[in-house]
């Protein structure tokens, strides 16, 4: 793997990945990956269906545990603690990296319980007063507080979806995660539910590690400081967005962000 | 594109056939589904207009106005007793029902005393533990007619009793009225006093029995298996074991039941307790698969969402997949239960064809079910039991629609769109 190493080391790396290969039963999904996501910075995942990007995703809060033939080698560490040692707590683990999925997938609850959902299981607040509180600035942060507060208790999936994705931004946010994963967050939505989110992950952005997967190349351009371009499972070029985007140093990088095939 | 041939005709004769003879199809497959749908709601519509004929005789009664003179023909026991707990005893010791047979003959004539039933003296013995001032004087009892009387009423003066009966209607003694007693009692040689109640009850706690048993470790297993179980050989084996099991005739069910429950653990035969075991054993394979879709059907997405934000398996089970599964699985266990309350082979293995003549006190005492009562009775030589049989068919089929009627209630109610 060829990586633009220059200028990209970064000094505490939030999630570091080395060497991760995941495996489904016989196959290999993913070869030798290794990328560190940043705590200040938005992490861009690219490339064609089935390049493996939405499997690393996956992996990074081992979400790939619920499928039986899945398995990953490699470290992979969360403020350098491999997260797949036994000592690793998942349930734990998947609140500090929380995910965002590609379909909104609202609890059929109502909007409150629904991001209250997170921090309850977790006893995040100790009264219901605690749990107001939380529930406003996670509705606030996902910038939906203002379209939904006078309807908390309306069921969450009566919004329109762009609204419950945002949503479910709002339920990964209640719950103070450290690291947020957003598996291509905006393809089920129209350009302006699109444009929200992105702007919505501006304002994320420094708050928490964001780790975006897309298929929108002008988003990935639009979001992310960083972007990792996979093909067919191999991490084919690693770099600065902006580099990534104006000088490709691999012949396939090229060619897939030119649009000669994808 | 280059054609080679010639344009279609979409207009030609050739064309217009094809459509009319598409039409055509369209219109016969119409008429073959509406005839289907005629002919299955005929024979409902016949079924029911028979039962409920037949049926709503057997939830009346005749009764026929007997005189009796206590000064007469004295009724020689202690007042004082007639409030003991033993006050039946007592009565029937002193010789009431020949008393009550005497005054039949007086007061119908000739065989008067067959023409009420033979258990007429016990409603009087009820009136007179009610009220002993009675034993002092002369009273019109109302007393129920024997079946025959009943029949001979009911079908308006025919057949051997015919004549007297009708002099009797004209005499204005007769009276009909609802049958308490069929709703009070349990089964009775005599039609004036059997009753549906202890069948009914016996099926009540065979069913709750079941259910108890049945429903969680039915919905257990279903959760297990799709959840937990991982997919391999043995889970498959189980799989197929489930599969299987829903479709072994429930008599072989009665068999085992007596095998293990009767003869192994000495459970109390002929029991609800026992019966419940037994129609659990048969439900729970129909509940295990019911559950199992209707956990398949909770969308993988929803599932994602909780362990997303950190939910443990067993708290994305009980906070998520089991509330979205619960209408179906509600519907699938309530539908197993319909179907375990009209079995009657395999309990009849488990000894629930005797006769009971009692209502049962508890899961552990002898009891029968409704669909087996209905049995029994249709079996019965006294023709006063055929009424009481289709009588006995719509309690059965009230309490049926009544717990389809609950689980439509229930889908409803705890249906989530998502």
């Amino acid at each position: 793997m060829t990586m633009t190493q220059d200028d990209l080391t970064i000094a505490d790396p939030k999630m570091k990945a080395e060497g991760v290969n995941v495996f489904y039963g016989e196959k290999q999904a993913i070869n030798d990956v290794s990328i560190d996501v940043g705590t200040d910075l938005v992490t861009a995942f690219i490339g064609p269906s089935g390049c493996g990007k939405s499997t690393f995703l996956r992996s990074l809060n081992r979400m790939n545990d619920t499928v039986a033939s899945a398995r990953v080698t490699g470290t992979i560490l969360l403020d350098g603690e491999d997260i797949y040692a036994p000592s690793m707590d998942v349930v734990q683990l998947r609140a500090r990296v929380g995910m965002v999925f590609q379909k909104p997938n609202p609890f059929p609850k109502s909007i409150y319980d629904n991001v209250a959902y997170g921090p309850r299981i977790h006893g995040l607040a100790p009264g219901k007063a605690d749990l107001d509180v939380i529930v406003e600035r996670a509705l606030v942060r996902a910038g939906l507080w203002e379209e939904v507060k006078d309807r908390l208790s309306e069921s969450g999936t009566a919004l329109s979806g762009g609204q419950q994705q945002r949503l479910c931004i709002a339920r990964a946010i209640a719950v103070d995660p450290e690291v947020i994963l957003m598996d291509e967050p905006c393809s089920a939505l129209d350009p302006i539910a699109t444009a929200k989110i992105e702007e919505l992950i501006h304002e994320l952005r420094g708050k928490y590690a964001i780790v975006i997967v897309t298929h929108n190349m002008q988003q990935a351009a639009r979001v992310s400081q960083r972007t990792a371009f996979f093909h067919l499972g191999t991490p084919v070029e690693y770099g600065k967005t902006t580099d990534i985007f104006t000088n490709p140093r691999q012949e396939r990088t090229k060619d897939y962000i030119t649009g000669r095939y994808g | 594109m280059n054609r080679e041939t010639a344009p279609t005709d979409w207009k030609g004769a050739v064309m217009q056939k094809r459509i009319a003879s598409r039409y055509g199809a369209e219109r016969r497959f119409k008429l073959f589904g509406l005839g289907a749908v005629l002919l299955s709601g005929l024979f409902l519509a016949f079924l029911l207009f028979v039962m409920v004929g037949n049926g709503l005789r057997g939830f009346t009664y005749t009764n026929v106005e007997v005189p009796i003179d206590f000064k007469a023909m004295p009724l020689t026991v202690d007042a004082a007793r007639l409030s003991d707990p033993d006050a039946d005893q007592v009565i029937a010791n002193a010789g009431l029902a020949d008393i009550v047979a005497f005054a039949a003959d007086e007061a119908l004539g000739t065989d008067g005393a067959k023409m009420i039933s033979e258990n007429a003296w016990k409603e009087v013995r009820t009136q007179i533990k009610a009220d002993p001032e009675l034993l002092n004087g002369k009273t019109v009892f109302h007393l129920p007619t024997s079946s025959e009387v009943d029949i001979a009423a009911k079908d308006g003066g025919k057949g051997a009793m015919g004549a007297k009966v009708d002099a009797l209607e004209k005499d204005g003694k007769l009276s009909t009225g609802i049958h308490w007693p069929f709703f009070k009692n349990a089964d009775a040689t005599d039609p004036a006093v059997a009753g549906i109640w202890g069948a009914l009850k016996g099926s009540l706690l065979t069913i709750f029995i079941a259910f108890l048993i049945a429903f969680p470790t039915g919905v257990l297993a279903a959760l297990y298996l799709e959840e937990y179980a991982p997919k391999n050989r043995w889970t498959d084996l189980i799989e197929v074991s489930i599969n299987n099991l829903a479709a072994v005739p429930s008599i072989i069910f009665g068999l085992l039941a007596l095998a293990v429950f009767i003869n192994w653990f000495g459970i109390c035969q002929a029991s609800p307790l026992v019966g419940g075991l037994t129609l659990a054993l048969m439900t729970m394979p129909v509940i295990v698969i019911a559950s199992r879709n209707a956990i398949k059907s909770v969308p993988p997405s929803i599932r994602d969402a909780a362990l997303g934000v950190g939910a443990s398996p067993v708290q994305v089970v009980f906070h998520h997949v089991l509330p979205l599964a619960l209408p179906g699985i509600l519907t699938g266990t309530i539908i197993g239960m319909a179907r375990a309350l009209g079995e009657t082979a395999p309990l009849l293995l488990v000894g629930m064809r005797a006769f009971i003549g009692d209502v049962p006190g508890g899961i552990c005492s002898p009891s029968t079910v409704l669909p087996m009562q209905i049995f029994l009775w249709s079996d019965e030589v006294d023709r006063g039991f055929v009424e009481k049989t289709s009588a006995a068919i719509i309690v059965l089929l009230i309490v049926l629609l009544s717990m389809n009627a609950l689980a439509i209630y229930l889908r409803n109610k705890f249906e989530k769109r998502w």
